[in-house]
């Protein structure tokens, strides 16, 4: 529980920081105050799995929420070495980006470790206020403003379905509380058609907030608008906490129903794989693509909700894993191309793997994995998800991920050939040392998770 | 002592040859290369070439997923171990001539591809299968991309996508039969035990059958193939026409027909007319090709055409005629690049109607080319002869269908003739004839040049007398494999 406290009291610290110009001090206190959260974390790791609820049933922190607390505290301090920087240029308040960054990760900590509706929905709040204001926060920048705008407007809507959804449970069952739904599902041979609707409403409000098709649309605008590194935040932690949350919430809840809610969840499933893999294949800007590829994992992800089981959670984690620290690079890539010269095009990135190797060579390692090609940690995500829905036999649905695994191959395949076979008269780029720390980490990372996936899969 | 050196080291040569400098990395990827063959020689020396898996290595790899690192070498694996660690010295050594740029990456890549496609020749596990097999085509896909001709950029995007699709499917097919088998493990002597009903095995086997006709490859999925030779570097054209397509004739001995022995029984007569099909069809458009390495790509795909004819046959006679004539068409397509490869640095041509006369100025080439042609051909006393012999004896065995077997032999024969035709035009328009101003400045072979070419013709016409050595090894394991799979075709 420690880990929630620092992490919310951890902001606050640094807003006192900022206001006391110690503008020195705030990453290093943010990463160190994140490094003690990981730690409370993972010390409530136990073998046997043996959690009890928390202030009388609202939260569980169980081994579930230990790996997805872990993962998406990393994750941020990686995006936030990144940062190192670069909220400089954008505006002289850097304090309040770090503390409403940590605000979020606050919301998604709740997200991960909920047992009761009400902390699900006051999770996802606060991490979604935290987030409308980050797409928002290049004040004078017409993309941002209207990024943030686009997000507010649709992500307020699609609160409101989630909560309605749960007020929908509530009114059939009696409680807010998992445990006490999922006896409710379990008792009933009948259950109520209300109980229905809520589960369909839920489907709705989550799958606008991992951004699955047909509740897309906000991403790729939102995602162009806002800040390069705030994009990194919101494909990589949001997402992973979404889905975390989604499926903390269906295996608890919804298992025994699956019958009602699987078709739904798996025409999502196609439609999101589509959709992102194709029309990221047309695009001209990194960043975009990126954006689109974004709804693709998602698409992939989902195939854990569809084959719900013992082992989707472990997928999820995987998965997620492996491409939040895939995507970290390629946006870290990005930024470094960006401000030094380029745009966002493809082109920018010609002729880079003879300028600097070293990019190039942790930019291909995160292409590969997010292709999904053998020894790099995206093939063993892919290779999860498939084994668990062929075990449910999905066979067609994974027959058409397969062909959209093989789409994806054009799009990201695009950046290696610009980089090593198209060449192109550029200035060396440099790379500063944060970045090299966190690109060489990553790209470790994502080979010896590819190598040796039991390093990090037997944790849930 | 267990495999696992010789997977490992090409590995750690890798990455050491990766690291170093122009000019040193090519010494230290043929040294590499040789030590690699000579570890294979000593598991040679203590192989025993009865039926059964030697020098085992078995560990526990991805435990929640019944995943082993389980590799171990029989006689089917030996000598396609044998074929790679033979073959990449010498690919090495034929590319000693070329000046490459950032030539530690190039040869890096070369031992990577091979540690790839010694784990897919030894591994028992089929996750392992699948991560050698991918893990072969990302290198091959680099070298062909970064060092290849004009068109690199485009043919090589084909041909990754066009492999990458087929062994997806191969994934989802080896996925399937994990979940299906008792204990839950990618064991392949798990997998072999199975008996799925004829539905689910077809399926697997066209999931198998798609990744392995992409890859050999087999009419009508060749099409990335001739572009795709034709722009590689010559040192990736012979790794992908050496070594990396006998990864699909393998898996089709090895994981494809005991995989799915019913589905295939189903479609047995049909994969033996794609491959006689693609004998016929290859041979054709070879004889009208003017581009030197493009004919040779077409050759290739008429001589694998035949070698599937054989193993579909799936009798004693076709099978060890596809392992000895594996061996042996690495060889002989090796020298042939490698006889291109000498044309076109020189002359900085490929077209066959701008060349002539280069045996009256370069008489030691010639022998080289023609030893190595004949070998091609299948010329008895010849590397060429015996397996192709074997083959044709294995397919017209085949007597599943009357009559049908007599006409597959018939026209599958033709590939020697057809072959002959192709192959001595070459020479003639080639080799024979006046020299003209472009051919007359030809140089004669010399240095390692020289050597290279001893050693491909020492190989071919040793090979080609006494063959017993090599038929010997894959023998006792060739035979019980084919008892005990097809004795489940009568089911």
């Amino acid at each position: 529980m420690n880990t929630i406290i620092i992490i919310s009291v951890l902001p606050i610290v640094l807003l006192y920081l900022g206001l006391y110009k110690a503008q020195k001090a705030l990453l290093p206190v943010t990463v160190i105050g994140l490094l003690a959260a990981l730690g409370f974390a993972i010390c409530q790791w136990t073998s046997k799995d043996t959690a009890e609820p928390l202030y009388t049933g609202m939260l569980l922190f169980n081994n579930f929420s230990v790996v997805f607390s872990s993962v998406t505290i990393i994750s941020t301090i990686l995006i936030l070495l990144l940062s190192k920087g670069y909220f400089e240029r954008i505006s002289r308040h850097t304090a309040e980006y770090y503390a409403i960054i940590l605000f979020s990760l606050t919301g998604i900590i709740v997200m991960v470790s909920f047992n009761n509706l009400v902390m699900l929905f006051i999770g996802i709040e606060i991490m979604s206020v935290s987030l409308y204001i980050l797409a928002g926060i290049k004040k004078s920048d017409f993309a941002s403003n209207e990024a943030a705008l686009k997000y507010f407007l649709m992500g307020a809507f699609s609160t409101g379905f989630l909560l309605f959804g749960m007020a929908l449970l509530y009114g059939s069952s009696g409680s807010f509380n998992i445990d006490t739904i999922r006896e409710y599902v379990i008792n009933h041979p009948h259950i109520d058609p209300m109980f229905y609707t809520g589960i369909a409403l839920i489907i709705v409000g989550l799958c606008f907030k991992v951004g699955a098709a047909p509740f897309h649309f906000w991403t790729p605008d939102v995602y162009e608008g806002a800040p390069t590194l705030i994009t990194a935040f919101m494909s990589t932690v949001v997402k992973t906490a979404g889905f975390a949350a989604f499926l903390r919430l269906f295996s608890a809840c919804f298992q025994p129903l699956s019958d009602f809610w699987t078709p739904i969840i798996l025409v999502i499933t196609i439609i999101t794989l589509f959709i992102g893999n194709i029309t990221a294949l047309y695009q001209q800007s990194f960043k975009r693509m990126l954006a689109f590829s974004s709804i693709s994992h998602a698409g992939y992800l989902l195939f854990a909700i569809v084959s719900l089981g013992a082992a989707s959670g472990n997928s999820v984690f995987v998965y997620a894993t492996a491409y939040s620290i895939a995507s970290i690079i390629a946006f870290g890539g990005l930024i470094l191309v960006q401000q030094q010269g380029g745009s966002d095009n493809f082109e920018s990135f010609n002729g880079l793997g003879k300028k600097n190797p070293f990019l190039a060579f942790v930019l291909t390692v995160a292409m590969l994995s997010l292709a999904g090609i053998p020894l790099t940690a995206g093939f063993i995500g892919k290779f999860f998800m498939f084994s668990g829905a062929v075990s449910r036999y999905h066979i067609g649905l994974v027959i058409i991920a397969v062909i959209n695994a093989i789409i994806s191959i054009f799009y990201y395949f695009r950046v290696i050939i610009a980089m090593y076979f198209r060449t192109d008269e550029r200035a060396e780029l440099t790379v500063p040392v944060y970045y090299k720390v966190v690109f060489a980490l990553s790209a470790l990372a994502t080979i010896l998770i590819g190598v040796y996936p039991d390093l990090i899969a037997r944790f849930i | 002592m267990t495999v696992s050196i010789l997977l490992f080291l090409p590995i750690v040569a890798a990455v050491i040859t990766a690291l170093l400098k122009n000019g040193i990395a090519k010494h230290a990827a043929l040294f590499f290369s040789v030590a690699q063959l000579v570890i294979a020689l000593i598991f040679l020396s203590k192989f025993v070439p009865d039926a059964s898996t030697q020098f085992v290595i078995d560990v526990p790899w991805i435990s929640s997923f019944g995943i082993y690192f389980s590799a171990g070498i029989d006689g089917i694996s030996m000598i396609l171990v044998l074929l790679t660690t033979v073959l990449v010295p010498l690919i090495i050594l034929t590319t000693y001539q070329h000046q490459y740029k950032n030539e530690g990456a190039f040869y890096g890549l070369i031992l990577f591809m091979q540690a790839g496609m010694l784990v897919v020749f030894t591994a028992l596990d089929g996750f392992l299968f699948y991560v050698g097999w991918e893990a072969a085509l990302i290198p091959i896909y680099f070298i062909c991309a970064l060092w290849g001709g004009e068109n690199r950029i485009r043919i090589t995007i084909k041909f990754f996508i066009y492999t990458f699709a087929g062994s997806l499917f191969m994934l989802v097919g080896i996925i399937y039969l994990y979940l299906q088998s008792p204990d839950k493990t990618f064991d392949i002597h798990n997998f072999y035990k199975m008996t799925l009903d004829v539905k689910h095995q077809s399926w697997i086997f066209w999931a198998f059958f798609l990744a392995f006709a992409i890859k050999m490859p087999l009419f009508p999925f060749h099409t990335w193939q001739p572009d795709t030779y034709t722009e590689a570097p010559s040192g990736g054209t012979m790794m992908l026409s050496g070594i990396m397509l006998k990864m699909g004739i393998y898996g089709a001995i090895r994981w494809m027909i005991p995989n799915a022995p019913l589905g295939f029984y189903h479609f047995q007569a049909l994969a033996m007319i794609l491959g006689v099909i693609g004998v016929v069809y290859a041979s054709i458009i070879a004889f009208k090709q003017k581009d030197g390495k493009r004919l040779v790509a077409y050759s290739s795909i008429a001589h694998v055409g035949l070698i599937a004819a054989g193993i579909f046959a799936w009798n004693i006679a076709g099978v060890q005629g596809a392992m000895i004539q594996m061996l042996n068409h690495g060889i002989n397509v090796v020298g042939m690049f490698f006889i291109w490869d000498i044309i076109s640095r020189r002359l900085n041509t490929r077209e066959i109607d701008q060349l002539g006369g280069i045996a009256k100025v370069a008489p030691k080439f010639a022998i080289g080319f023609l030893i190595i042609l004949l070998g091609t051909v299948g010329l008895p006393l010849t590397n060429g002869f015996i397996g192709e012999f074997l083959l044709l004896k294995g397919v017209f065995d085949f007597s599943v269908l009357h009559y049908v077997n007599l006409v597959l032999a018939a026209v599958a024969g033709l590939t020697i003739i057809f072959g002959a035709v192709y192959m001595l035009r070459l020479y003639k328009n080639v080799m024979q004839g006046e020299t003209n101003p472009l051919t007359a400045t030809f140089a004669d072979v010399s240095g390692t040049e020289k050597l290279t070419l001893c050693i491909i013709c020492a190989l071919v016409i040793v090979l080609g007398i006494y063959p017993q050595p090599i038929l010997h090894i894959s023998e006792a394991a060739v035979t019980q494999l084919v008892n005990q799979i097809g004795s489940k075709f009568t089911m």
